[in-house]
């Protein structure tokens, strides 16, 4: 264990004295508040866009771009799959046996990403997190929410899913199987939601107007429109 | 390599090993026991490509553990389970 | 025995979902770390065990965006591309720039 300046805890059991989030927080037995650690590295982040810039290594048209191109990725993606998935039986087995190549049909070709779609059904409901750091299928999803990288997200849903779950509104019964993935290598995982009951009528693009990036990642179900 | 051949429904042991470097495998499967669901074919190990060294190729498996098998304390159902992608090297057939 | 990285299992307090937008400078850091590995200067494998080397103070004081913008600076110095020193004279004049003009981002046209 490494060493702290504070009590020393037990052993698995990290209680938070609220520093490990994305926000800023003093530790209250330093004696240099954590916001000048922080306003240092944001510093230290737009000096490294500088001399980056400046050496030639990136240019600030390619960081102007990949801001653009990143920004540019929704959640709509990854909607689109799953309303397709949703409505023709063919392309959802398709889905299954190699996600890359039916993405690919939406136009979205990802060769660096081992995309892995994984279905939520009536036994099983699926839930996706990277423990160690914050893997993400980010061209379908676009960039990960902030609680996603959180370490409470990460240090918890793996051995309280349901719990965590339920902090997002969602409970699953106990009759279905609450499976978790961990992308710990390259795959990324694409959850592909059940359809809610009255949608019998909507088209493609209506069923993934209600397909939302939580849904994707398995902490929410898609929710029946209103009125249906 | 010790898990090189490995097959689906496989049961398999996690390596109980702490070594020091870039490893992915999670502290709380070491030593598990659980099932392979899937093989995902060679990739190149993080291990070594994280040192900025050459890597020889490594099978990667999908390995689905019970949940009441991780945590004592588990509350959730017993049906619970939860997949790792796991490199050959860390796994042995039990 | 863990890194500060290898949290899986670990208790903590609740989700905290809110939506945060990220700031430009954030989104910045994002794009050029994934041009670098485009590039093939720095692979997402040494990206990340260079975050997990940060050791668990420095890991828990920074967030996200702040571990990839250390890990950048050390990866960059440790290739060669860019010195210490030209990194702390860049920090410096940034900062000189905030207090004289008080804008951390350089105008087009400076």
């Amino acid at each position: 264990m490494s060493p702290h300046d504070h009590d020393h805890h037990h052993h698995d059991n990290h209680h938070d004295h609220g520093h490990h989030h994305d926000h800023d927080h003093g530790h209250p037995h330093d004696h240099q508040p954590d916001d000048k650690v922080h306003s240092y590295y944001q510093i230290l982040g737009v000096a490294m866009k500088e001399l980056l810039i400046a050496k030639g290594v990136v240019s600030a048209d390619e960081v102007r771009r990949a801001v653009e191109m990143r920004d540019a990725i929704t959640p709509a993606n990854g909607a689109k799959v799953v309303a397709r998935a949703w409505t023709d039986p063919a392309y959802r087995e398709r889905l299954f046996k190699d996600a890359n190549a039916a993405v690919k049909e939406f136009g979205i070709d990802i060769p660096a990403t081992h995309l892995v779609a994984v279905e939520n059904t009536s036994d099983v409901h699926n839930v996706v997190v990277c423990t160690l750091c914050s893997c993400y299928p980010r061209d379908l999803l676009g960039l990960p929410p902030s609680w996603y990288k959180s370490r409470a997200y990460r240090s918890r849903v793996v051995h309280e899913p349901r719990i965590v779950l339920s902090e997002f509104g969602t409970f699953i019964p106990d009759d279905v199987e609450v499976r978790v993935h961990d992308s710990t290598a390259d795959m990324r995982y694409l959850v592909i939601p059940r359809r809610p009951e009255g949608t019998q009528g909507m088209n493609e693009e209506q069923l993934a107007s209600l397909v939302t990036r939580d849904t994707m990642i398995g902490v929410s179900v898609v929710q029946a429109p209103k009125g249906a | 390599m010790m898990g090189a051949h490995l097959h689906e429904g496989d049961t398999v042991l996690v390596r109980e090993d702490y070594p020091i470097g870039h490893i992915r495998t999670p502290v709380y499967v070491r030593g598990k026991k659980g099932v392979v669901v899937r093989r995902f074919g060679p990739f190149g190990n993080p291990e070594t490509l994280a040192y900025s060294l050459p890597s020889d190729k490594r099978e990667l498996y999908k390995v689905r553990f019970r949940q009441r098998d991780l945590w004592p304390l588990y509350r959730g159902s017993d049906a619970d389970t939860i997949e790792l992608d796991l490199y050959e090297h860390w796994l042995e057939k039990a | 025995m863990r890194g500060p990285h290898d949290v899986g299992g670990l208790d903590d307090g609740p989700v905290d979902n809110a939506e945060h937008t990220l700031t430009l400078w954030e989104k910045q850091i994002d794009a050029i770390r994934w041009l670098i590995g485009q590039k093939g200067i720095v692979s997402t494998h040494e990206n990340r065990r260079t975050i997990e080397q940060l050791g668990e103070n420095v890991y828990n004081t920074l967030n996200y965006y702040e571990r990839w913008t250390a890990s950048l600076s050390r990866q960059m110095v440790d290739k060669g591309i860019l010195t210490q020193d030209e990194i702390d004279a860049k920090v410096a004049e940034i900062r000189k720039r905030l207090s004289d003009h008080g804008e951390l981002e350089l105008r087009a046209g400076q």
